[in-house]
């Protein structure tokens, strides 16, 4: 991104201060003050705070919630854990939304890489201009499109209720970000190795397949895992199109807490354990997560 | 395989490797072939970009024709499509209370998101950035809501503010502060306010994330000069970091404006757009017109007022905030001033 030049602010509006007035106010800076460790103790507490009544309240009775909604378990219950996990329910939804974020990333990813090689490093054309319709197919969020949609994959492809029937929109709805992101990411590999594997009488398709695919992982790493979290945390598509044994967690989760309203512990459990694949999942690609989207950022 | 070398009417075709190497790379240093239609090119480039093409024009740009189409026509969802009606559809958009309603809601939410997420998110950012213990668990913490699916952050915040049972009225009690009888979502007056609250706990993770990223960028010698200079640490903040912020956050808002523009999941969970339509989007309007009513012509007029609301907001963005980072040297309005400024890469 270029640097903007910053005119204005950065001239201070009053004269700089005297030396006398500033003389000890240097900060060790390997010694903030207490204070700091208070605000990010409150920011800690207000960040976890939901999550925490979830899962502490998976662990307690509704009688015990409804007593008081702020206690400790007392005691311990593991009844509405056991009765999820116990219940097909809940490993139906997993399955659909693992299969389903399973198929949009590997659509995205593959359709992704191949579209963004052409872009990135042929010369041709047009090229500039094919590069719009992806920049373009950013300004179309899939809210616009889902009333069509739904009458579309239902009734003219008949995917109404299957797994391709939201993987496929899906993966249409992440491919331009995919290619906005994948194309720098390309275009970053040296010139240099290219023309070696020319030397050495490789074709460009050869290089894509050989020399390329293996360099751009992490690329592809970080934009499987932002199509990937996308899916999985779909709702308004996955409202229109799946009914039943095909829901996946997210839809699961909202018609179970509306289902037994009531019964406030067991909606607690449930929605703790959906919570646990997209923790783990981050936890362990936290990196392109957050690297994707400060690229995404840097444009 | 056969090699780019043998491709018929490339301008390489009968010389050396190495030679054909040196031209192409002439070639795209002219940044355009000469020479005829280069026929092995065209066909690489079509079999490359045609799965994305073929997905997008079947998902996004197909349905997106239709949406424009039906916005004329009425239509049920059955029989064809023969009630032509005009611009009705749009007329009865744009005067329905409801969709004025979602509009200003959605205008509010994008207004308000920026101006709570941005000054907490900048004040988290300069905590996260300075060398305290446990800065990495921090890191990870902060960004854990915005991982988790609307829905179901959206689902453990509707039990948090159950009326009187929930947890959040129970401490206000016992602070003997007062909670509204309908309790915070059932409350029109309140409502969209808590919607808010709940959206800016979700997002702050990616407000701060992108200005943590964005401080990295910013050299330490800065603010180490200024700190021999005598500046306090807020100084330093106010005059160095944040103007150097300035492309990060503005690259911010604009993602910030159009997830809220397009705003549905939460909203559904917490509220499905009531009480008393008080929390509508333009996002919930049309999914309750083409869902629970059929009235896909309505919902479709809807939609494609979304999209020009959100494309108008978008290109306005971009002419007059966002085409400050990408010109460079623009002849400046604000007098330049006569001390030489550092001029630093940010994010």
């Amino acid at each position: 991104m270029s640097a903007a030049a910053p005119t204005r602010d950065l001239t201070p509006r009053r004269p700089a201060p005297d030396a006398a007035e500033a003389t000890p106010r240097r900060r060790a800076i390997g010694r903030p003050s207490p204070w700091v460790y208070v605000l990010a103790a409150i920011v800690v507490f207000f960040t976890l705070l939901p999550v925490l009544v979830g899962v502490i309240g998976g662990f307690r009775t509704n009688a015990q919630l409804a007593e008081n909604p702020a206690g400790w378990p007392d005691p311990w219950v593991f009844d509405n854990y056991l009765n999820v996990l116990q219940g097909s329910q809940f490993w139906r939804y997993t399955l659909n939304s693992v299969a389903i974020a399973t198929m949009s990333t590997v659509l995205v990813v593959v359709c992704g890489i191949m579209a963004a090689y052409p872009l990135a490093r042929y010369q041709f054309r047009g090229r500039e201009g094919l590069f719009t319709i992806f920049v373009m197919g950013l300004l179309f969020p899939a809210t616009v499109a889902v009333i069509p949609l739904f009458i579309i994959t239902t009734r003219e492809l008949h995917l109404g209720n299957t797994w391709a029937g939201i993987a496929l929109p899906q993966a249409a709805f992440a491919l331009p970000l995919t290619v906005v992101i994948l194309r720098p990411f390309l275009q970053a590999i040296p010139k240099e190795l290219e023309e070696a594997a020319m030397l050495d009488g490789t074709g460009r398709i050869g290089f894509f397949w050989r020399i390329l695919l293996p360099l751009s992982r992490p690329g592809m790493v970080t934009v499987g895992v932002l199509a990937f979290v996308g899916s999985w945390n779909a709702y308004l598509l996955p409202l229109l199109l799946l009914q039943g044994d095909m829901r996946t967690l997210p839809l699961g989760v909202a018609d179970f807490s509306s289902e037994h309203a009531s019964d406030t512990a067991g909606v607690f459990a449930f929605t703790t354990l959906s919570m646990i694949p997209a923790l783990i999942f981050f936890l362990t690609a936290q990196k392109q997560i957050v690297g994707g989207l400060q690229g995404a950022v840097k444009g | 395989m056969t090699t780019a070398d043998s491709a018929p009417g490339a301008p390489s075709a009968q010389v050396p490797p190495l030679e054909a190497a040196l031209n192409a790379r002439a070639a795209s240093r002219r940044g355009r072939r000469r020479g005829g239609v280069d026929v092995r090119t065209a066909l690489e480039v079509t079999l490359f970009v045609a799965p994305a093409l073929v997905l997008m024009a079947v998902f996004i740009v197909w349905p997106v024709l239709r949406a424009v189409q039906w916005s004329f026509f009425r239509w049920k969802g059955y029989g064809p499509l023969e009630d032509f009606v005009g611009l009705r559809n749009y007329v009865s958009v744009l005067t329905s209370e409801v969709f004025q309603g979602a509009v200003l809601h959605n205008l509010i939410i994008v207004v308000a998101s920026i101006a709570i997420q941005l000054p907490l998110g900048l004040l988290i950012a300069l905590l996260l950035n300075r060398r305290i213990r446990g800065r990495a668990a921090l890191r990870t913490i902060i960004f854990v809501p915005y991982v988790l699916a609307e829905v179901i952050a959206g689902v453990v915040w509707v039990q948090l503010l159950q009326p009187q049972y929930g947890i959040i009225d129970q401490w206000l009690g016992a602070l003997g502060l007062p909670s509204p009888e309908q309790g915070w979502l059932g409350t029109p007056d309140l409502a969209l306010s808590t919607v808010i609250v709940v959206l800016s706990w979700k997002y702050l993770g990616m407000a701060v994330i992108l200005l943590l990223a964005g401080m990295q960028g910013v050299p330490d010698e800065l603010s180490e000069a200024a700190q021999i200079d005598g500046a306090s640490y807020w100084r330093t903040q106010w005059h160095i970091t944040f103007p150097l912020l300035g492309p990060t956050m503005r690259t911010w808002a604009f993602l910030s404006m159009i997830g809220s523009l397009q705003l549905f999941d939460m909203v559904w969970i917490l509220t499905k757009g009531g009480p008393a339509n008080a929390t509508t989007t333009m996002a919930t309007f049309l999914l309750t017109e083409g869902q629970r009513r059929s009235n896909y012509g309505i919902a479709s007029a809807a939609s494609v007022v979304l999209f020009v609301v959100a494309l108008v907001l978008a290109l306005l963005y971009q002419r007059f905030i966002l085409s400050r980072d990408n010109t460079v040297d623009r002849p400046a309005k604000t007098p330049r001033p006569r001390r030489s400024t550092p001029k630093a890469v940010t994010a």
